[in-house]
């Protein structure tokens, strides 16, 4: 077979195959959007009902008739009343302030040490990494019992500093242990050459490490701030009074009295205490699922 | 990675006596490592003062009777034991943690695949909706759907409705409600394992499955014997990681069902605030939370082993 009579053969059947094969493609590229939009409205029904449900007045909430997923008659008295209720404003402001100060400690414990361990070393700092990550997956609903007596012991029951010191034990492990990732990858030359220079070790940490590992701290911030802002069992177990509860319980304790469940301010107070994170994410969302990945697929 | 000496030699002169550098060589790593030490040392103290000590507390609350004044050894265990609303709690943080896992695990792997086909611009859109379940703080998205279970007004009753079926009471009776549970878990949980898997497609090399389309596989061929292969690790972490947060959730069935109808959710952390903090019986509580632990334990041996030979991988 001379090579001419093969390829005048072969071109119009391979031209053929491909554009059966770019069909395909596109066939499931069609097929994986259509796949997709009907999870994204499964997923997304409870965020739209929330919002549905909360620009509607009590009366329209308790007529209870027509479709629930629609609004007929939209109207923000429900955010209107939050934003100048006391109690709520307390929650919110309590909330903001423990998750700046917990955000704060995590991370200042959790790059020290990960500095350390990632980069110094000493006599057991390999245990001591993996004891972190073990501490890690001990879960708070084993803790909160015993948690209880020793916050007594403190004086901090029904105090919201009590969270100050609780929610880093949920944060920090995993924080130092993406921490200890991203320092490791940071090439060794670096410190060497700053330490030729008689940089000491905490100025390489602020000078060199912290800025090149940005991606990381932001990730490790990001998780700190979701402990913090969403933890339901700590605030539930040990706060008892309105003026110190965070949004999480706060809600819940305060828009429901006995049998009475005022939906309308409920959705919105959920609405409004989910805007932090959502704004959060929305621009960072990023960083965190690098972060978070990270720890997963490489190492 | 502590391999301290490569630094000091190089700030050294060469014209140091032997003794007086090996000594100061020492001095330099005793040095370091005390730094090190010190700056490890809130970590230290915030893991044993409020994670270890407090585990070891739970084992010593667990021991005495109720008002904690008498030691009662194991008889807290063993009455929770023969007590059949306990036997129901073991039966279903099982049957929850399980179940859930195993569809979170499922629906996350198919969100991944139909993610991975779509090309990046778009992607980046399409992964931040379906991320929306798990950036909203659980605790108040669960009280949406506690709404939309609501008995009188609920919105999921009104769509059967539309379709002429009967209204659900899905609170109300304890399979249902079970499977209410858990279904707000996959809700909550899938994306965690929707975009983990999509970072670990993402790192399969495109040379294997064209080595794969060479040797004439198909579709299922590639799924079953490249993708899935090269993701075993990360599945494996993913699931018990998974399984570990599942098992010992609280936020779901506390506010959902507070355990009911007739104990048929409580999970061991509801189970535990209950007994713990609602009725005061804080050592019989930390034995119920306690049971936890084997099954905890046993599942963190696991991760912990997928995770170093994870590393090893990408070192070798």
């Amino acid at each position: 077979m001379s090579s001419t009579t093969a390829s005048a053969g072969a071109v119009p059947q391979v031209r053929r195959k491909q554009h059966s094969l770019h069909r395909q493609r596109a066939w499931a590229l069609w097929a994986s959007y259509i796949a997709l939009g009907f999870f994204v409205v499964i997923f997304l029904a409870p965020p739209f009902y929330t919002l549905m449900t909360s620009l509607k007045s009590s009366a329209e909430i308790s007529a209870q008739t027509g479709s629930p997923w629609i609004v007929r008659h939209p109207t923000l008295e429900n955010f209107w009343y939050l934003i100048t209720y006391p109690n709520f404003q307390t929650y919110y402001l309590n909330s903001a302030m423990i998750t700046v100060g917990v955000v704060v400690i995590s991370m200042t414990i959790a790059i020290l040490a990960a500095f350390s361990l990632a980069r110094m070393g000493f006599w057991g700092s390999q245990t001591l990494a993996t004891g972190v990550f073990l501490t890690y997956l001990i879960p708070a609903s084993l803790l909160f019992l015993p948690l209880f007596q020793i916050v007594g012991k403190l004086g901090l029951i029904n105090s919201v500093w009590c969270l100050l010191i609780l929610y880093p034990t949920l944060a920090v492990p995993f924080c130092t242990w993406i921490m200890i990732g991203y320092f490791s990858s940071i090439p060794k030359e670096l410190d060497e050459a700053a330490l030729i220079d008689g940089a000491g070790y905490l100025q390489i940490l602020w000078r060199i490490f912290i800025p090149v590992a940005m991606p990381g701290i932001i990730a490790a911030t990001i998780f700190a701030f979701t402990v913090s802002w969403g933890a339901f069992l700590y605030p539930l177990a040990y706060l008892y009074t309105s003026n110190q509860m965070v949004l999480t319980v706060g809600i819940i304790s305060d828009l429901i009295r006995g049998d009475v469940f005022q939906w309308g301010k409920i959705m919105a107070a959920c609405l409004l205490a989910s805007l932090p994170p959502i704004v959060i994410y929305a621009f960072l969302m990023d960083y965190y699922v690098a972060g978070l990945t990270a720890g997963a697929t490489k190492g | 990675m502590a391999d301290g000496t490569s630094v000091p030699v190089g700030v050294m002169t060469p014209a140091m006596a032997g003794t007086r550098r090996r000594s100061s060589l020492r001095r330099f790593s005793q040095r370091r490592s005390t730094i090190a030490f010190v700056m490890c040392l809130p970590l230290i103290l915030l893991v044993a003062g409020f994670v270890i000590y407090p585990a070891f507390y739970a084992i010593y609350l667990s021991m005495l009777n109720k008002k904690m004044t008498a030691f009662v050894g194991l008889s807290n265990f063993a009455f929770l034991l023969k007590r059949n609303t306990f036997q129901l709690v073991i039966f279903q943080s099982c049957l929850f943690a399980v179940t859930s896992v195993i569809f979170k695990a499922l629906i996350g792997i198919i969100l991944a695949h139909l993610m991975h086909n779509i090309p990046g611009k778009n992607q980046r859109i399409w992964r931040g909706l379906l991320l929306v379940p798990w950036v909203i703080p659980l605790a108040l998205s669960t009280l949406t759907w506690w709404w939309m279970f609501d008995p009188s007004y609920s919105a999921f009753n009104w769509i059967l409705n539309q379709f002429g079926l009967e209204s659900v009471p899905w609170l109300g009776v304890g399979w249902i409600a079970r499977f209410c549970t858990i279904t707000v878990n996959v809700w909550y949980g899938t994306p965690f394992f929707m975009i983990m898997y999509l970072a670990a497609l993402k790192s399969v090399p495109e040379q294997l499955y064209e080595a794969a389309a060479i040797d004439g596989a198909g579709t299922w061929q590639k799924l079953f014997f490249v993708t899935l292969p090269m993701m075993r690790n990360i599945i494996a972490i993913t699931v018990l990681f998974s399984l570990i947060v599942t098992f010992a959730e609280f936020d779901i069935v506390r506010i959902l069902t507070s355990g009911g109808p007739q104990d048929m959710t409580h999970v061991f952390a509801t189970y535990a605030f209950q007994v713990g903090i609602q009725s005061g019986d804080i050592p019989l509580g930390a034995a119920d939370s306690l049971f936890m632990f084997p099954i905890l334990a046993v599942a963190a041996f696991f991760v912990l082993r997928g995770v170093t030979r994870r590393s090893q991988e990408i070192a070798a």
